[in-house]
């Protein structure tokens, strides 16, 4: 299955977040490239989604489903700022 | 975040399908009524979430095909090694229940009070958020000049024919067909390349703004194409949907 971009998890972001994200700008912790989360590589398999920077391909976040409980990791992002936000 | 309301939470609703619209061979659009639906933007899309008698549950995005104001719409392509497009798409009856939760989404998204030429690159069902800004356009009157490029596979793959050639006033359709063409076609043939974008997308000198939709091969040559031409990244909106269904 061809990976999708972030605009498909944006209902998900805001599960996690409690706000749209897709625009949220978002830095890889590994090359440093920065731009929308909208555009990261996403693969939405089971059991979890994985989004990985477009630049360098390292895992940038991941949301894993375990009995109604999504566990987050987003130790590869360097930083995320939400649009808006000050 | 000052002053910010109760932060948004998405939930699920059923919505009634309310009316069916056979696109083409694969691809239809469902109208939808949801019992609470805030409105969307143009560009946004949707989750729809089916569930089997066994408890097991499939979820997919859909862009929204209809403009803001309108009845909401959505529009799928059937892929045929699909777990929720087939059913969409060819077992779904008007007056079926549907899940769905939405408006999603706030980077791929058009606000009429952007007074920038839009540039409109689809490829396959990627057609579907742009046709929502182009009816937009229309519905709020807006004098933004537009021009989109469509890549289908074949003529009777191109989604929404009819409804693009009636586009006049300030908006330029032009097609490639990447697989066959009919006989005496005068459009554009083959993938999108740099000449082709060379002479269908805004000049970047007019500060145009392009929306980019389309198989991920698709919009990864024409957002590279653009940026070449001088559009700022940053100025350049993508949407990927995976290599399925695409041209």
């Amino acid at each position: 299955m061809e990976p999708l971009d972030g605009n498909s998890i944006g209902g998900l972001l805001i599960d996690v977040f409690g706000a749209e994200m897709t625009g949220a700008s978002g830095t890889c912790g590994t090359c440093g490239a920065t731009g929308p989360v909208a555009g990261l590589v996403v693969y939405r398999q089971a059991p979890g989604t994985v989004a990985r920077c477009r630049v360098c391909g390292a895992i940038l976040m991941v949301f894993v489903k375990v009995r109604g409980m999504t566990c987050v990791d987003l130790t590869g992002m360097a930083r995320l700022d939400q649009p808006g936000a000050a | 975040m000052a002053g910010t309301a109760l932060r948004g939470r998405l939930t699920w609703q059923v919505a009634t399908v309310a009316a069916l619209t056979r696109e083409t061979a694969s691809v239809c659009t469902i109208g939808l009524e949801p019992p609470d639906w805030p409105g969307h933007r143009a560009g946004q899309h949707l989750d729809v979430r089916l569930t089997a008698e066994d408890g097991y549950r499939a979820e997919r995005s859909y862009s929204i095909a209809s403009a803001p104001g309108e009845q909401l719409a959505i529009t799928v392509e059937r892929l045929d090694d699909g777990e929720v497009s087939p059913y969409l798409t060819e077992e779904l009856q008007v007056g079926d229940e549907l899940e769905l939760r939405g408006p999603i989404g706030g980077y791929f998204v058009w606000d009429p009070g952007d007074g920038s030429p839009l540039t409109l690159l689809a490829g396959g069902s990627g057609i579907v958020p742009l046709r929502s800004i182009l009816r937009y356009r229309v519905r709020t009157g807006s004098d933004v000049p537009a021009r989109l490029l469509y890549s289908a596979r074949t003529l009777p793959d191109v989604i929404y024919r009819d409804e693009l050639g009636h586009h006049h006033d300030g908006v330029e359709v032009s097609y490639t067909l990447t697989r066959s063409q009919p006989p005496g076609w005068t459009g554009h043939t083959g993938r999108i390349d740099a000449g082709l974008l060379a002479g269908a997308a805004w000049p970047a000198a007019a500060n145009p703004v392009a929306y980019v939709c389309g198989p991920t091969s698709f919009v990864e040559t024409a957002a590279a194409g653009l940026v070449d031409l001088g559009y700022p990244p940053e100025r350049v909106k993508t949407e990927r949907f995976g290599a399925t269904g695409g041209p």
